[in-house]
């Protein structure tokens, strides 16, 4: 039962990494970004989170804060990464990489740098226990929300029109292009997503994580650590990865090393790029090879 | 790369700029007179997990220099203060060492980490001047590592382990009972951690469980199940900063009943895990809500000017700047080593708290009174701030402030 809920609690966490490694995942298969700024827009929500959450309420937070924060990324997008698709790799790197630094020290120069306060609202609050079995209910629920994220963007990526052409996009953009769509727009809608999803993300685990301005290079060396394991591009492999992370989490604090636990992702990692350099289901990637 | 081969007149403008960029940066002082003004250094993490405590330090140092100054500085000087992120021992080393020989300044002030604390230590022995640890707890660093230019105004972990014994002791929660303790993984949490095991052992109570956690571990939820399991009497929290805000709002989340305490602690932490998170029995060096006019006057004039009001660590800064500024008039000195036989010599100084406090001469720890508070059940918080009980101070008005500090062989500094 104890091996149970530690890989419950594992999944937990890698459902959130892949909250966070999906939009890293789509932003770079189309647009060729690694955007090292996402932590940042992670802890964006989560203080968009406070301030819409003190005045409206946590439900209202829950759905505009996401919204807010893609909104500021489509600006992003729109004004600074878009002028990066088709240049060194290294440019971008560096460019977000100095967004991070800039948001980081923004959310310091707006709120201060000692964390603030915020609570799991009253009536998500308890656990639940079924036997031996015991799991805080705000846990399920963020789990819950995950899962929703995760298939509701598998939908749209295979079953709509918008879908189709993202999914050309990233097999093959001069063939988008020679059939005359433009991919421009569809950058932008990603970055909303992509971008967004990492709000959300910051917006659900505010109420259980210290929020401060760092917050953002706390989970974004573990969404790496997916992205990398599932192969930076692929759905589903981002996904397996989320799901393999998660379990080996909870298997290693099941065994009675939870102080590992962090360790031992990293090690897997460390595994499967010496066996499989691109990642599980990763494109091989021409402009890095 | 690139195929240019000539430098363009534009390649050559950024590069003086940049250089005289990098020139404005580097030796920002370097115009400022001379003789006139007393100059102290101020040195603290400002970035990374410490530094939302760093903030608060800086802005008491401002203010405190701020009022000597408006009160006509020190024996008719004006005190100049150069602040500085320490970032780590490394650059701490580098730039206090940049403070002393370019900057001239009198002291040193300020730290936090007890690693950087113990690299400013040793510069300061090196040169003969004078710092004032205002946040380092680790016993060692008064310990091993003691020397005869460092003071601490900061209380060692000694006293805070022996401060929030003693009201774990009036809860019956020591004497045949098990201890579940999380450590944080570096110098701080191994150096707490060995103290609370003699505190626990030495009045019969033992381990449940005693772990060590990572500095960089955010999800306290696999412990938490492991918790629940060990069914301790008691949970023990020997981490530190964001890790305790972490565990606290997460300790809530898994609604587990088990008994909280710690033994390193700062207000920042409470406020942040706030209302509704917060729980448990804490040391602290002192905190806002303690009823002495002085404490109250720098609460209120604290606010007034930062809009919040100020957590230990502003106490720390804030005091150390004023009790260098007395120990300068009163010995009409701002030579390093007169300072040192001042302060050796046993002079008072008021830390806004009931009884006046002094530097013990064998080890350069401050002696003054610690308290523990107790966080206040949600129902009856009534603001952001105010969230726990204010104590009595520890020790007693009729014991000697030197009880809750390390006693005999416990003192291992040897100054030459």
């Amino acid at each position: 039962m104890l091996l149970a809920q530690h890989i419950l609690n594992g999944l937990l966490a890698g459902s959130y990494y892949l909250l966070i490694a999906l939009g890293l995942s789509l932003i770079f298969s189309l647009g060729g970004i690694v955007n090292l700024a996402h932590g940042a827009f992670y802890a964006i929500g989560a203080y968009l989170a406070i301030t819409i959450g003190q005045r409206l309420g946590f439900t209202a937070a829950v759905f505009m804060a996401p919204v807010a924060v893609g909104v500021l990324g489509v600006v992003v997008e729109r004004l600074l990464l878009r002028r990066f698709y088709k240049a060194d790799p290294a440019l971008s790197l560096l460019l977000t990489f100095g967004l991070a630094m800039v948001i980081e020290q923004v959310l310091r120069m707006i709120y201060g740098a000692p964390p603030l306060s915020w609570a799991i609202p009253q009536e998500l609050r308890g656990q639940f226990v079924v036997g031996d079995f015991f799991y805080p209910r705000y846990r399920a629920m963020l789990m819950a929300v995950a899962v929703l994220c995760v298939a509701g963007l598998w939908v749209l990526l295979q079953r709509t029109p918008f879908g189709r052409v993202v999914r050309a996009g990233v097999q093959n953009p001069d063939m988008v292009g020679a059939l005359g769509i433009s991919l421009e727009p569809y950058m932008a809608t990603i970055a909303f997503l992509g971008i967004g999803l990492a709000g959300l993300a910051g917006v659900m685990l505010a109420p259980i994580f210290a929020v401060h301005p760092a917050m953002g290079g706390e989970i974004i060396t573990a969404a790496f650590v997916v992205v990398v394991i599932g192969g930076l591009g692929s759905f589903w492999g981002v996904v397996i990865a989320a799901v393999i992370v998660g379990v080996t989490k909870g298997v290693v604090t099941a065994a009675g090393y939870p102080q590992y636990s962090e360790a031992a992702i990293y090690l897997l990692m460390l595994l499967v790029l010496l066996v499989r350099p691109r990642g599980l289901l990763g494109e091989r990637i021409v402009r890095f090879e | 790369m690139s195929d240019r081969k000539g430098i363009s007149r534009r390649t050559v403008v950024k590069a003086a700029l940049a250089s005289a960029a990098t020139g404005i940066t580097g030796f920002p002082f370097i115009s400022y007179g001379q003789s006139d003004v007393i100059r102290i250094g101020h040195l603290t993490p400002r970035t990374g997990f410490l530094g939302p405590l760093g903030e608060f330090a800086v802005q008491a140092a401002d203010m405190a220099v701020a009022e000597i100054n408006a009160a006509g500085g020190v024996n008719g000087r004006k005190i100049e203060l150069l602040k500085e992120d320490s970032v780590n021992p490394q650059t701490a080393t580098t730039k206090a060492e940049r403070m002393i020989e370019r900057d001239k300044v009198a002291c040193i002030v300020g730290e936090i980490s007890s690693a950087s604390g113990l690299a400013i230590g040793q510069v300061a022995e090196r040169t003969r001047t004078l710092f004032i640890n205002t946040g380092c707890n680790s016993d060692q660093l008064r310990g091993k590592s003691c020397n005869k230019y460092m003071f601490h105004i900061e209380s060692q972990n000694s006293m805070y382990v022996k401060t929030c014994g003693r009201a774990l002791l009036a809860q019956g929660l020591v004497k045949g009972k098990k201890w579940f303790s999380l450590t944080a993984d570096y110098a701080f949490g191994h150096d707490l951690l060995r103290v609370a095991k003699k505190f626990m052992a030495g009045n019969g109570g033992e381990f449940a469980a005693d772990k060590l956690v990572p500095t960089d571990v955010t999800d306290f939820s696999p412990l938490l199940l492991e918790i629940r399991n060990a069914k301790p009497d008691l949970v023990i929290s020997n981490l530190a900063g964001n890790q305790i805000t972490n565990f606290l709002k997460q300790y809530t989340e898994f609604g587990l009943t088990f008994p909280v305490a710690g033994f390193g602690f700062d207000t920042a932490v409470a406020w942040a895990a706030g209302k509704g998170n917060f729980l448990g029995t804490w040391p602290l060096v002192w905190h806002h809500l303690i009823n002495t006019p002085a404490s109250q006057k720098f609460v209120a004039d604290f606010r007034k000017r930062y809009n919040r009001p100020p957590e230990n660590q502003a106490w720390g800064d804030y005091n150390a700047m004023k009790l260098i500024a007395q120990a300068m008039a009163e010995s009409r000195s701002i030579d390093s080593t007169k300072l040192v036989e001042h302060m050796d010599k046993g002079a008072k100084f008021p830390l806004m708290k009931t009884r006046d406090g002094y530097f013990r001469k064998s080890d350069h720890q401050m002696m003054h009174e610690m308290y523990t508070v107790q966080a206040l059940p949600a129902a009856q918080i009534k603001n952001e701030w105010d969230i726990f009980t204010p104590s009595a101070a520890v020790p007693g008005a009729n014991e000697s402030l030197e009880v809750i500090a390390t006693q005999g062989d416990e003192i291992e500094c040897k100054m030459s």
